[in-house]
C-alpha cells in the first residue's frame, strides 16, 4: 500500500500570521553508501527535492542529500497574507513526484 | 563496513566486560548522573509507576519531543497506512477489518493488553502478529502478511494505538490463572535463561542493571508497551520479536523466529513485568 | 599466468623480488585510495560551504544550529537552523545550507527561502556517521554570509540490536 506524505498546518490564521508547516514523507532515503547481501551496493535513492508553493508562488524549497534521514521530515514557516492553497512536492531521483494539497483560510 | 562490523564487536565485548565484571563499578561514573538526571525529569513523571521505567524515561530529551508531537513522530505514518488498511477490503469474503469491527477507536481499545494471548486451537500463546493473520486467512480470505511487513507493521500500530495511554493490564484471571502459568513460566526461564557466547541472560542487563550504562547506551528495563516502536537506529518501525533478535545477537546468541513460541512467551512475560505503565504505540526509541 | 611470466619468477632475484614488494605496496595503497569511498574532510565541507554561499568570508552572530551535543543515534539526528532576520524585503535569508565534514559526502541539505517564509527557521532529521562538525551558513539578501559550526558526538551503542 502506499505510504501517503503527512502535512500539518492550521486551517484557519490570522492575516499576516506567520506559521509553521510541518512535513514528512515515508521514504527509505538509500544512501548508496550501503551494499547488499551480495556484496553489490545498493544504488542511491532518494528524495531530493521538496518544494512548497502558496497560491502558485514559491515559499520554500529544500534540496536534500543522502545525509538527510529516512522518511525525512522537513518543517518551515510560512507568513499567510490571503486565503489560498499550499501545494506540496516531493521529487525522488528518478524524477517522480508526489504532490499533496492543504488550504488555508484567512479569518 | 569492515570497520564498523569491527567496532561494534569492540562495542559488544565491551559489553560483556562490563557486564561480567564492573557493571556496578561503571554505574558510578559520571555519565550514570545523567541516567540519574533523566529519571528525575519531571517530563518522566508520567511514564514511571512504582519502580517501574518505561523505555522513554531512558531516552533523550530530543527522542521524547519525537514521541510526544504525533506530526514530528514518524511512526504515525504507519498508523495512517493502518487506518487505510482497516478499511479497505480484501480478500475473497469481500471484507474489511471495518465490517465487522466498524469503528477500531471503539472496538480496539484496551486489545493490546490481549496479546500475548491463548490461543485454544494451538494450545499455545499467540502474539497479535500471527493472530491478525490467522484472521485474515480465515475470515477474510486474503493473503496473509509477513511478519516484519509494512502493512503487519502497520495493522499492528494502528490496533494497539487505541490503547495508547491507557495502563497496561493483565489478562490472567482465576479461570485462565492455571492455563496461562505454563506460558508465563517458560517466558519468565527464557528472561532469567543465560545465553550466547557472552553468556548474559535480559535479566542482566534490564532487571539488575537498568539505568546503568551498557557503553553509550543506559539501560532500559526492557518494557514492551510502546511496540512495534519507532526505532531510530531501524529508521522505521519494528516488532518486539525483532527487538529480541537483535538482543539475542548482542549477545552472540542464536536467535530465534519472529513468532515462535519462545519470543511469544517472553513477550508475554514482558507485558506481565509492565502491568500499569501507559501504552505508548507507537513509540520511539534510539 | 603466462609461461614467461613464470620463467621471470623462477630467476628472479632478490633485488627484483624487493622492487615488486615495494611495487606492490604503493598498488595496494593506491588501490585502497581508489576503492575506499571518499570521505568528507573539513576540507571538502568547507569549499563546499564556499562555493554554495559564494563567498569564504563569513560572519558569525544571527544564525543559530540547535543540535543535541550527543546524538542518541547517529542514523536520525534533529537538527533546526534559525536566523535572525525580520525577513522582509530588504531584510531577508535567502538560503541556509548545511554540510558535515565527516560524513561520506559533506552534503546535506540546502533550503531556499523567500519572503513568503514569514521567518527564517528550518528543521530536518540528518544521518551522522560518526562524531564531527556540522556547519550552518545563511545566505542573506545584501550578499552577506553568517556562519555557525557545531560539534556532534556519535558514540557507538551498547546495545545496537
Amino acid at each position: 500500500m502506499a505510504r501517503k506524505p503527512r502535512v500539518k498546518l492550521p486551517n484557519s490564521v490570522n492575516k499576516g500570521q506567520v506559521v509553521q508547516i510541518k512535513t514528512l514523507i515515508p521514504h527509505k532515503m538509500e544512501t548508496g553508501q550501503r551494499k547488499n547481501k551480495k556484496g553489490g551496493k545498493i544504488p542511491r535513492f532518494i528524495i531530493n527535492k521538496v518544494e512548497a508553493t502558496f497560491n502558485g508562488k514559491p515559499v520554500i524549497t529544500a534540496d536534500f542529500h543522502p545525509a538527510v534521514s529516512a522518511n525525512p521530515y522537513f518543517a518551515f514557516y510560512a507568513r499567510v497574507e490571503e486565503s489560498g492553497t499550499f501545494k506540496f512536492t516531493w521529487t525522488d531521483d528518478k524524477g517522480k513526484t508526489v504532490t499533496t494539497s492543504k488550504k488555508v483560510a484567512v479569518k | 563496513m569492515i570497520g564498523r562490523k569491527v567496532l561494534s564487536a569492540i562495542a559488544i565485548i565491551g559489553l560483556g566486560f562490563t557486564s561480567g565484571f564492573a557493571l556496578s563499578v561503571s554505574s558510578a561514573n559520571a555519565q550514570m548522573n545523567e541516567a540519574e538526571k533523566r529519571a528525575k525529569d519531571p517530563r518522566n513523571k508520567n511514564y514511571m509507576v512504582g519502580d517501574k521505567n518505561s523505555g522513554y524515561v531512558y531516552m533523550t530529551s530530543q527522542t521524547r519531543d519525537m514521541q510526544d508531537d504525533d506530526f514530528a513522530n514518524p511512526g504515525f505514518v504507519w498508523v495512517d497506512t493502518g487506518e487505510s488498511l482497516w478499511n479497505k477490503v480484501n480478500g475473497t469474503a469481500g471484507k474489511s477489518c471495518a465490517s465487522c469491527h466498524s469503528s477500531a477507536a471503539k472496538s480496539m481499545k484496551g486489545v493490546a493488553n490481549t496479546f500475548p494471548r491463548y490461543d485454544p486451537k494451538t494450545k499455545k500463546m499467540i502474539a497479535i502478529q500471527a493472530y491478525l493473520n490467522r484472521h485474515l486467512g480465515e475470515k477474510m480470505g486474503a493473503k496473509k502478511w509477513k511478519w516484519e511487513s509494512e502493512n503487519m507493521l502497520a495493522m499492528a500500530i494502528y490496533v494497539k494505538l487505541q490503547s495508547r495511554s491507557t495502563p497496561v493490564k493483565s489478562i490472567i484471571n482465576d479461570q485462565n490463572r492455571t492455563t496461562l502459568a505454563p506460558f508465563l513460566a517458560k517466558g519468565k526461564k527464557f528472561f532469567e535463561q543465560r545465553r550466547g557466547l557472552l553468556d548474559m541472560s535480559c535479566k542482566q542487563c534490564h532487571e539488575d542493571n537498568a539505568g546503568n550504562m551498557a557503553r553509550s547506551n543506559v539501560l532500559s528495563m526492557g518494557m514492551p508497551n510502546g511496540f512495534p516502536t519507532y526505532r531510530l537506529k531501524w529508521q522505521k518501525p519494528g516488532s518486539i520479536h525483532r527487538r529480541f533478535v537483535g538482543c539475542n545477537k548482542n549477545v552472540r546468541a542464536k536467535p530465534y523466529k519472529r513468532g515462535s513460541e519462545e519470543y511469544t512467551n517472553l513477550e508475554f512475560y514482558l507485558m506481565q513485568r509492565a502491568l500499569g505503565l501507559n501504552w505508548e504505540t507507537p513509540s520511539v526509541r534510539n | 599466468m603466462s609461461n614467461s611470466t613464470l620463467k621471470h619468477k623462477q630467476t628472479m632475484e632478490r633485488r627484483d623480488v624487493l622492487k615488486l614488494l615495494g611495487l606492490g605496496t604503493i598498488a595496494a595503497a593506491t588501490g585502497a585510495v581508489v576503492s575506499a569511498p571518499a570521505m568528507a574532510t573539513p576540507e571538502s565541507a568547507a569549499k563546499l560551504i564556499s562555493t554554495l554561499s559564494g563567498t569564504s568570508s563569513y560572519k558569525s552572530g544571527k544564525i543559530s544550529l540547535k543540535m543535541p551535543d550527543i546524538a542518541e543515534n547517529g542514523a536520525t539526528v534533529p537538527l533546526t537552523v534559525r536566523v535572525d532576520s525580520p525577513m522582509t524585503a530588504d531584510n531577508y535569508v535567502k538560503s541556509i545550507h548545511v554540510a558535515a565534514d565527516k560524513n561520506p559526502n559533506p552534503e546535506v541539505a540546502s533550503f531556499h527561502l523567500t519572503l513568503a517564509s514569514g521567518k527564517a527557521e528550518v528543521s530536518t532529521r540528518m544521518r551522522l556517521s560518526k562524531t564531527q562538525n556540522v556547519v550552518a551558513v545563511a545566505v542573506m539578501n545584501d550578499g552577506s554570509v553568517h556562519r555557525v559550526s557545531r560539534l556532534v558526538k556519535v558514540t557507538i551503542g551498547g546495545c545496537g540490536g
